[in-house]
């Protein structure tokens, strides 16, 4: 029989979702919007055995996280932006020693403290590089309360099979938004475990990952010896090693290439009425709602108009946005945030289409009529007064 | 002996304005109101992420009339390091800066920053007001919530830990000036301050505000509960100064008296407490009882 549809909260549908993929370790602090997950948790995490722990602030969140992972755990953390700020030098530590762990950002206006219960996607490049050095990142967007179940998912599965941190990036809108949603039947998803070497505890020394065969660590405690560091380390041995610059090289580059040379089979779009699209709609998370309500509006009219929304923003789509490039003549980019995606997309597009920005802060959303106003532009020739 | 104030002797001026963003019956607007009167024009605020930024919202601009610099979570007595030196620096010693922090931005987020000026000895007030929990995002536990007070993240059990005594782990610090206060007691609080401000390096005041959202009880309950949290020694009105431990006000009228009301009076008053066991009741009983025994041996 299938599951019947239920009410659900973004928020709630992220703690769900992690549950689901196996999560049993949930440290935080509580900062609005985020605050459900870490609420929803609280009485969740007992219920499936897993635990539940308010820390004292965000950067003993991320750290409890590592620890947790480091230990076997698949472990997860939420905040909004201020708490993501103080968790990036830990990010850039789960980045430097490999933890798989997942973080929820959800967005709301900033810098600093700025509008606590107001959404935003100002976020999105300290996703890419808010932890300093050269380090690659996963970063999914979701847009649906659907979405905060099913992305958290990926993000467990994406966090265990890179062995890297990955990032949801929510926000104020999507994270307190009440769906329907029908959930997956707990079969129905692919779950991603972590394993242990295949190989004995005393050949451990002798294997080493590659960008097609990722290794899993083993667990801290277990026979096998494991050394985690933040220092740059060797790649066969990961002890510290920070003299031979042909080490620190080769560390740097494989950090970078292991999830950019997979970055086509990880990143996700969807292309929603773009098979014959003039103009398309550059949009994620929240924003990409009034996008696609803007598309069906314009495709009632005989106009044609797509939307690509990335559902991965890092690695960026570049796939999906080089197809977008050659067939239209012009991208628009509504975001909450000024022009931080929109750099990229035209970075990416590389002068084949005009890019047209559009950038709110105020902590409202994009409407539809903002939307319109700008496809009709593009459009200018046509005779909206028949439609 | 210093003289004691009186609600006729306060001064007139008011540096809050009426009309604020508060929830109604928050008792943190007395002690507010109170602690300004003490402290006087010439101070600057230092206050971070907490209930106190929200009350300070409204009127037609803001409900504070004193300079106040609302920074991050976790940066407020580093803040007030800051100003504090520079303002020396400019021969503007007579500036007061005093940090208004909750519990969280005192005991969890905010305990570093606060040790660290501690140790250097930093000139500065830092005041934290404790509602025993992060009210401002919905209730959620804290490192002063008490033991079996139900929270938005301690639903079940009620929290199972002890709540985290700052105004000890500030006197471990060897400072001046520790004393904790109520909002209920506010010419307690007044004089407090009013000392504190003549004593050098970081002085520390604790001082209890029950909130009504945060802790289920009716919103004009809100100086009665503070009052039985004293009555019962379930709170303790006290200073130390330079090392010398005196209780004060209420407190000290209880030790002469030599009775207390039971701690149970004060747990029921308030919704949050409602599945606190039996066994952590009288735990809670115990803990004043135990902590009352070393006042009455003691010199008191």
């Amino acid at each position: 029989m299938p599951a019947s549809p239920i009410l659900m909260q973004g928020n709630e549908a992220v703690a769900e979702g992690a549950i689901a993929a196996g999560a049993r370790f949930f440290a935080g602090y509580p900062i609005t919007p985020s605050t459900e997950i870490a609420e929803t948790l609280s009485r969740r995490m007992p219920e499936v055995g897993g635990s539940f722990l308010q820390m004292e602030d965000e950067i003993a969140s991320i750290a409890a996280v590592c620890g947790a992972s480091l230990a076997g755990q698949k472990a997860f953390t939420a905040t909004s932006g201020p708490g993501f700020s103080l968790m990036q030098e830990m990010i850039g530590f789960a980045e430097m020693a490999q933890i798989p762990c997942v973080i929820v950002d959800v967005m709301r206006g900033g810098p600093s403290t700025g509008l606590p219960t107001e959404p935003s996607q100002g976020d999105v490049m300290q996703a890419r590089w808010g932890t300093h050095g050269e380090h690659s990142v996963i970063a999914l967007v979701p847009s649906s309360v659907y979405e905060c179940y099913t992305l958290t998912v990926a993000a467990f599965n994406l966090a265990e099979q890179y062995r890297t941190p990955v990032i949801v990036l929510s926000d104020a809108l999507i994270g307190h938004m009440r769906e329907a949603v029908t959930l997956p039947e707990p079969g129905s998803l692919r779950i991603a475990e972590r394993g242990i070497p295949d190989c004995e505890p005393g050949e451990y020394d002798t294997v080493m990952s590659d960008l097609d065969n990722i290794l899993p660590r083993p667990p801290l405690g277990s026979a096998f010896r494991v050394h985690v560091t933040g220092l740059v380390y060797n790649r066969r041995t990961d002890a510290p090693e920070t003299g031979d610059p042909e080490v620190a090289g080769d560390l740097g580059r494989y950090l970078r290439e292991k999830i950019y040379h997979h970055r086509d089979a990880i990143a996700r779009v969807e292309e929603y009425e773009m098979k014959d699209a003039e103009v398309a709609i550059f949009a994620y998370g929240s924003v990409a709602r009034s996008a696609k309500a803007v598309v069906k509006w314009a495709r009632a009219r005989d106009v044609p108009v797509g939307l690509v929304r990335p559902i991965t923003l890092w690695p960026f789509p570049t796939l999906a946005v080089d197809r977008m490039a050659e067939q239209v003549r012009t991208v628009i980019v509504p975001e909450m945030n000024l022009k931080q995606m929109s750099w990229e997309v035209q970075a990416a597009v590389s002068g084949r289409a005009k890019v047209v920005d559009f950038g709110r802060v105020d902590g409202k959303l994009i409407t539809p009529t903002q939307i319109e106003e700008l496809v009709r532009a593009e459009f200018y020739y046509h005779d909206w007064s028949k439609s | 002996m210093t003289t004691r104030t009186t609600i006729l002797s306060l001064p007139k001026e008011e540096y809050v304005h009426p009309g604020n963003r508060a929830c109604t019956g928050c008792s943190l607007g007395i002690a507010y109101r109170i602690g300004l009167k003490a402290l006087g024009p010439d101070t600057i605020l230092i206050v971070p992420p907490s209930c106190l930024t929200v009350l300070q919202g409204l009127f037609p601009v803001a409900s504070t009339k004193l300079p106040s610099l609302n920074v991050t979570f976790a940066s407020t007595a580093a803040a007030a390091t800051g100003v504090l030196e520079a303002l020396k620096a400019q021969g503007r010693e007579h500036t007061k800066v005093v940090a208004w922090a909750g519990d969280g931005g005192t005991a969890d987020i905010g305990i570093q920053s606060l040790s660290g000026a501690a140790e250097r000895g930093d000139d500065f007030l830092f005041m934290c007001y404790d509602n025993e929990g992060y009210m401002n995002t919905g209730v959620q536990r804290s490192g002063t919530t008490p033991q079996g007070a139900i929270t938005a993240n301690t639903p079940f059990k009620g929290k199972m830990q002890q709540r985290k005594d700052v105004a000890a782990i500030m006197t471990a610090h060897g400072i001046d000036y520790v004393a904790t206060a109520s909002a209920s007691y506010p010419l307690d609080l007044y004089d407090k301050i009013k000392k504190a401000i003549t004593l050098k390096g970081v002085k520390y005041i604790h001082i209890h505000t029950p909130c009504p959202p945060g802790w289920g009880f009716d919103t004009r309950y809100a100086v009665k509960v503070g009052e039985l949290a004293v009555e019962t020694g379930y709170l303790d009105l006290y200073e130390v100064e330079k090392g010398e431990f005196r209780l004060t006000g209420a407190s000290a009228k209880t030790l002469e008296k030599g009775t207390r009301k039971p701690v149970r009076e004060y747990l029921q008053t308030q919704s949050r407490f409602r599945i606190m066991s039996p066994e952590q009741a009288a735990d809670a009983q115990a803990r004043v009882d135990a902590t009352w025994s070393t006042y009455s041996s003691g010199e008191g």
